[in-house]
């Protein structure tokens, strides 16, 4: 279970606070206008930005000063989520291995998540030689086989199309929820956290509001929430 | 409060590199004012090369930027085949060894030259490349291309909309573009060109001489290496540093930030063009102007290649011996230095810009002379000195790639746990191959071509491939000089190349 603990974020002018925990084998999307601070408050979580107040624990441990590296986390950024000039082999590896140094066991086990996210035969590839989907796989490849039990995604399907997106989205359901891993994701479509989060945050106005249940948010959206809706609000798209 | 969880990679490194550019500029000068003798003054001799040093380099930076404007707006605005050839070989020049450019000016200008002989042939009185104007020749050799270049980089970075909209409005586009531009681009590329000249020391070496026509760097080598007078020495190396530091900041505070060679294949359509003859005899004549003493080295060389004594090979095998270290030491120290950023660094990084071979090199044999034979040291702090000098522009080249490095995929290697070693070995080494091998080429052919510091500490035995050639020419056996000219030129030209090839080769960028 991932706790912000009166957590406080400033970056210049911009503030955010949170206070809540996020339940433990979930997907959480944290949804709000553009500028509010979804990416921010990600960003706090993996390490990349020091709270000016508050604690991040995980599981009860406090995590809030430990290197990125360090944490119990896979992160999948907006773009730049493999390195082109490595193939799709030691891009995968490295989250087994960081020194890339990968015994024949190792690269079986590669081999193997490969396979299970549908790039069999392409290992040797570049990053270049592969398609948009493809890299999303490779990358989420990686976050498979390094087995840290959070993973934040920071609309890393954003660039794809959406039949591309929700094919990703439904196969991080299969793969990660599946094996009891906890997602935070951040998203600006409404029907990304319809389609596969469990809870909703939404950040607006300097505050990350507490988890609600999918189902009810969008059911009776907050003023917050309508506002960023805006008229039609979310009825046609809400189909779950 | 704010501790930052992403604390990065061993911070020494950089910090090693840094004190050593420190200790090799400011420890170096801080010898010097030591044991400079401030009582006596300068003398009038001084006063003669201070005098000849800033007159010249005045004279070199105005028809050098005279000249290039309007070659530079030919470039700019006409389209032709070629046009990218003339861009590159406008760039050669910074890698052209001095003493070789000497030679091929000779060729052309000197008493024996193909002007000369012209001249005598429709029986016209000989010209003499030797004193002011020969030193002037040269400098503007060597900076006209790159105040092309510079004023070029002006040219094209005015909007293609603006060009537009002018013709549109049937505006002058001279007035109302190209003027403002003007103003903004050529004090700094003047400051620039007077800055390189200021430091110049084969140039006056070979071409000038004598008491008209001695700058303060040849002055500080009389005085070590025929006078033995260190304190002089040591005095006329503290003015070069005052000359270098007001015209650095001078040249720092006008230029600001430059961009270094970029997009300059762009032609911007035009539609104010009338007679191309007038732009292409222009860009003919640079062409020319720069081609054809090139050209004899080729011709003259290749004859002369024959005639080269055996040592020539030896000076050379040290050449290629210095450059390589000069190479490997100047990228690892612009590598440490770039990862390691901060403000000290880019002070450190625009440090040997003041600085000049022979201030340093006094400097360090001063520091040296107590202890040691400084000749035993020549080719270790030739390669050291060389590594500090090109330190500039390797860092140049590689401190943005690191940065752009660290923006793209900082986050992903800190949540992997990429770090120290592994970081730059499967990420940075191999993301700035094209930069290192770009700055290693530069830091290897700039020390190939150096006829400074080793002048002043090189005995007999321990001669660089320019010294050697110097030496040739110094006892007037000009086609063996020739020779090894050539063969200086062709090194230089195949370390730059091995090493930009290397960094371009199948890299997956």
């Amino acid at each position: 279970m991932l706790t912000c603990d009166r957590l406080v974020l400033q970056q210049g002018d911009f503030a955010l606070r949170a206070h809540f925990e996020f339940a433990g084998g979930e997907v959480t999307a944290l949804i709000g206008p553009s500028g509010a601070g979804k990416s921010t408050l990600l960003a706090a979580i993996a390490g990349f930005i020091a709270p000016i107040e508050g604690r991040v624990s995980w599981d009860g441990r406090d995590v809030t000063y430990l290197a990125p590296g360090a944490r119990p986390i896979s992160m999948l950024f907006q773009d730049n989520n493999l390195f082109p000039h490595l193939t799709v082999m030691e891009n995968v590896g490295l989250g087994l291995r960081p020194t890339l140094r990968l015994t024949g066991a190792e690269r079986a086990r590669v081999d193997a998540v490969l396979a299970e996210v549908g790039l069999t035969g392409l290992a040797e590839r570049k990053p270049g030689a592969l398609s948009g989907g493809q890299q999303s796989r490779a990358a989420l490849a990686r976050v498979l086989l390094a087995e840290r039990p959070l993973i934040l995604m920071d609309e890393p399907f954003a660039a794809l199309g959406p039949g591309l997106k929700d094919e990703m989205l439904d196969l991080v359901q299969a793969k990660l929820t599946a094996a009891g891993r906890t997602v935070v994701m951040v998203t600006h479509d409404p029907a990304d956290a319809i389609r596969i989060a469990d809870a909703v945050v939404l950040v607006a106005d300097g505050i990350a509001a507490e988890p609600v249940t999918t189902q009810a948010l969008f059911a009776d959206p907050p003023p917050a929430l309508a506002a960023y809706l805006g008229e039609g609000g979310l009825k046609p798209t809400l189909r779950k | 409060m704010a501790r930052s969880p992403l604390a990065i990679d061993p911070r020494w490194p950089g910090a090693v590199a840094a004190a050593l550019v420190l200790a090799l500029t400011i420890g170096t000068l801080i010898a010097v004012a030591l044991r400079a003798e401030w009582g006596g003054g300068l003398g009038s001799a001084d006063w003669a090369a201070i005098r000849f040093t800033v007159t010249q380099a005045l004279f070199s930076a105005f028809i050098s930027v005279v000249l290039a404007i309007p070659v530079a707006r030919a470039l700019a605005r006409r389209q032709f085949a070629g046009r990218k050839l003339l861009i590159t070989l406008l760039g050669a020049p910074f890698l052209l060894p001095v003493i070789v450019a000497v030679l091929a000016l000779l060729a052309v200008f000197g008493r024996g030259g193909v002007l000369n002989t012209g001249l005598a042939w429709v029986g016209l009185p000989q010209i003499s490349i030797f004193g002011f104007h020969g030193v002037v020749l040269a400098h503007v050799f060597f900076n006209l291309p790159l105040a092309i270049r510079l004023i070029l980089q002006g040219w094209l970075a005015i909007p293609a909309e603006r060009f537009r909209l002018a013709a549109s409005l049937n505006a002058p586009v001279g007035r109302l573009l190209e003027w403002p531009m003007l103003r903004a681009v050529v004090p700094g590329a003047f400051l620039v060109v007077f800055l390189i000249c200021l430091t110049s020391f084969a140039v006056a070496l070979t071409l000038g001489g004598g008491p008209r026509a001695t700058t303060v760097e040849l002055a500080i080598y009389q005085a070590l290496r025929f006078d033995f007078d260190l304190g002089r020495a040591a005095l006329l190396a503290c003015v070069q540093f005052g000359l270098c530091v007001v015209a650095a900041v001078m040249v720092w505070r006008v230029t600001g930030r430059d961009s270094m060679g970029t997009g300059l294949d762009r032609v911007v359509q035009r539609w104010d063009l009338r007679r191309p003859w007038v732009d292409y005899g222009l860009m003919g004549a640079a062409a020319l102007f720069l081609l054809v003493p090139l050209g004899m080295i080729v011709v003259r060389g290749a004859s002369g290649l024959f005639e080269m004594p055996q040592s020539i090979w030896a000076a050379a095998f040290r050449s290629v011996l210095v450059a390589t270290g000069s190479a490997i030491f100047c990228t690892v120290m612009a590598l440490a230095l770039a990862m390691r950023g901060g403000a000290v660094v880019a002070i450190v990084g625009v440090l040997p810009l003041a600085a000049s071979g022979l201030v340093v090199g006094t400097g360090a044999f001063l520091i040296l002379f107590p202890f040691i034979n400084p000749a035993d040291a020549a080719l270790i702090i030739t390669m050291l000195v060389n590594a500090t000098l090109a330190l500039p522009f390797a860092l140049r080249s590689i401190a943005p790639a690191v940065t752009g490095v660290q923006a793209d995929f900082g986050r992903l290697g800190a949540s992997l746990g990429l770090r120290g070693w592994s970081w730059l070995r499967i990420v940075m080494l191999p993301r700035l191959r094209r930069p290192l091998g770009f700055a290693a080429g530069l830091a290897a052919a700039l020390s190939m071509g150096d006829l400074g510091v080793i002048a002043l500490f090189a005995g007999e035995g321990e001669a660089t491939l320019p010294l050697a050639m110097y030496r040739l020419m110094g006892s007037y056996q000009m086609d063996a000089a020739a020779g090894a000219a050539l063969l200086l030129l062709v090194l230089s030209l195949v370390m730059f190349w091995i090493c930009d090839r290397g960094g371009r080769a199948d890299a997956d960028l």
